[in-house]
């Protein structure tokens, strides 16, 4: 199963990503997307909403169910993928390459115990 | 342990993805859920429907059973091969299944009802048999098992043709719901798509053997999702979902299957349906085309300025590109009107259509 060995990983298959500027990539796995099936809707939260780790974000709908995706990293949302939403099938083709949405950490200490309480691509790739 | 058709091995060749659908492990989908339903609105595409449950009644009061246990009149069927749709009811006008029956002679029916409600059917049925001549024998395991393909699409028949050119004589003449037998096999110009196609049913043995061949003359394998998005497009219901025993077929938009020709013919549910002591009809059967961007899905609620309505069907229309939903409404809402949908914490806008979205491939909304 296709999962880098930079990005670390939840449980509940969102991908996440440290950037240089300590802001977090999110996105779903590409186990996630090849269990949706083909995604047709993303409901991606909205810039400013400022969320805790482990709350309901944002919405991934397939042709067969929604599926709730899950924060990883408290924060504030700055920025979302409208190229993705324009395009959801896009998650299907790459879902490492089409991110959801963006998070700016409001403690890095804290962000950097959440990130690493997620798993490493061979722990993730292990719970399936 | 989950039940099987004789086509499993062949899905896990195909590189099917495996569910539970009412206990039998059946392929949603081989790759693509979208993929296959374009098959099908364009080319051609193939299922496995043998999880159905093919029935043989034969006995010299076949017809008088049939008029009296169906709320559609096989009365009308006279020539061989014809099929007729019907919903079987209760006492109350629920409806206990839809099913699909076949007329091969005064004396000899074929009947195919739905997988998960068989083992019920097949009880109420039974309990209906004393007092006729009758007999009734399911056909869906055991030494004389059958299995059941549909080949649906445009091209369907003529790739169904190029893979079996012995059946063309036999199957070509055929209108819309008629079968003719072609050695043990039935071919129905039936399916449950919304396109042309065949229905075609064969001893069990032979069916890896034909699923292959059709595979050779370039019909796509389509799972149980692709089937969903094709018959909701086309507007028909799905038994557990759009109807069950709570609703009667005037409340489900199968008021044109139940014939009340034949004013002496005293059909079960026909008391609840009709006269002093029929159930009032308070709701109504109909489509939805959400205008907002989203997904209409099962269960979520209608608001209209009529009261409160219930998605009973929903998905993403592949044929659109757009949501569509079947659903049970309040009897006045005008077909046309906008409503409103509760999605999550969110109400988006919905037109009310008639439930018929897409057939033979032509969008009718």
């Amino acid at each position: 199963m296709n999962a880098p060995a930079n990005l670390k990983y939840a449980a509940s298959h969102e991908w996440a990503r440290l950037e240089a500027d300590g802001s977090v990539t999110i996105g779903i796995t590409d186990h996630a997307q090849e269990a949706l099936g083909d995604i047709v809707f993303l409901e991606l939260p909205a810039v400013g909403r400022v969320v805790k780790a482990g709350e309901e974000c944002a919405v991934v709908e397939s042709v067969k169910a929604a599926s709730d995706i899950y924060v990883p990293v408290s924060g504030e949302v700055v920025d979302i993928n409208q190229a993705a939403a324009d395009a959801p099938e896009s998650v299907n083709a790459d879902a490492y390459a089409t991110w959801l949405f963006r998070i700016m950490p409001a403690d890095s200490a804290k962000c950097a115990a959440e990130l690493g309480a997620l798993l490493d691509a061979a722990a993730y790739t292990a719970t399936f | 342990m989950p039940l099987r058709t004789p086509l499993y091995d062949c899905h896990l060749a195909a590189g099917a993805r495996m569910v539970d659908f009412s206990g039998w492990e059946m392929p949603i989908h081989y790759g693509s859920q979208i993929e296959e339903h374009h098959a099908v609105r364009r080319d051609a595409g193939m299922f496995d429907v043998s999880h159905m449950c093919a029935l043989d009644l034969t006995g010299a009061d076949a017809t008088p059973w049939l008029r009296r246990l169906l709320a559609n009149d096989v009365a009308k069927l006279t020539q061989p091969g014809k099929a007729l749709y019907s919903c079987l009811l209760d006492e109350s006008a629920g409806v206990i299944d839809d099913l699909i029956v076949y007329f091969f002679t005064a004396e000899h029916f074929r009947i195919v009802v739905n997988a998960g409600t068989a083992g019920k059917d097949i009880a109420w049925m039974r309990k209906q048999l004393p007092g006729f001549k009758a007999e009734l024998t399911q056909r869906r395991d055991g030494p004389d098992a059958l299995a059941m393909i549909a080949v649906q699409g445009p091209d369907a028949r003529a790739r169904f043709w190029t893979a079996f050119p012995a059946t063309r004589a036999a199957s070509e003449p055929l209108a819309v719901f008629q079968a003719a037998g072609h050695d043990d096999w039935l071919i129905a110009r039936t399916g449950y798509t919304g396109e042309d196609g065949f229905e075609i049913t064969l001893p069990a043995g032979d069916a890896a053997r034909v699923w292959q061949k059709l595979l050779d003359a370039g019909i796509k394998p389509c799972g149980l999702g692709a089937r969903d998005t094709l018959r909701l497009e086309a507007g028909m219901n799905l038994y557990g979902q759009d109807m069950d025993e709570s609703i009667s077929p005037y409340e489900a938009g199968l008021k044109w299957t139940v014939d009340l020709k034949d004013t002496a013919r005293d059909f079960i549910g026909k008391p609840a349906l009709e006269g002093n002591n029929a159930r009032p009809v308070r709701n109504q059967f109909a489509g939805l085309l959400l205008l907002d961007r989203g997904v209409l899905r099962a269960h979520q609620k209608v608001i209209t300025a009529q009261g409160a309505g219930e998605i009973t069907s929903g998905t993403f229309s592949p044929s659109l590109n757009q949501s569509i939903a079947l659903a049970r409404l309040p009897a006045g809402v005008a077909i046309g009107s906008e409503v409103e949908v509760e999605i999550r914490d969110r109400r988006l806008k919905a037109r009310v259509v008639k439930p018929s979205f897409v057939r033979n491939g032509k969008n009718l909304i």
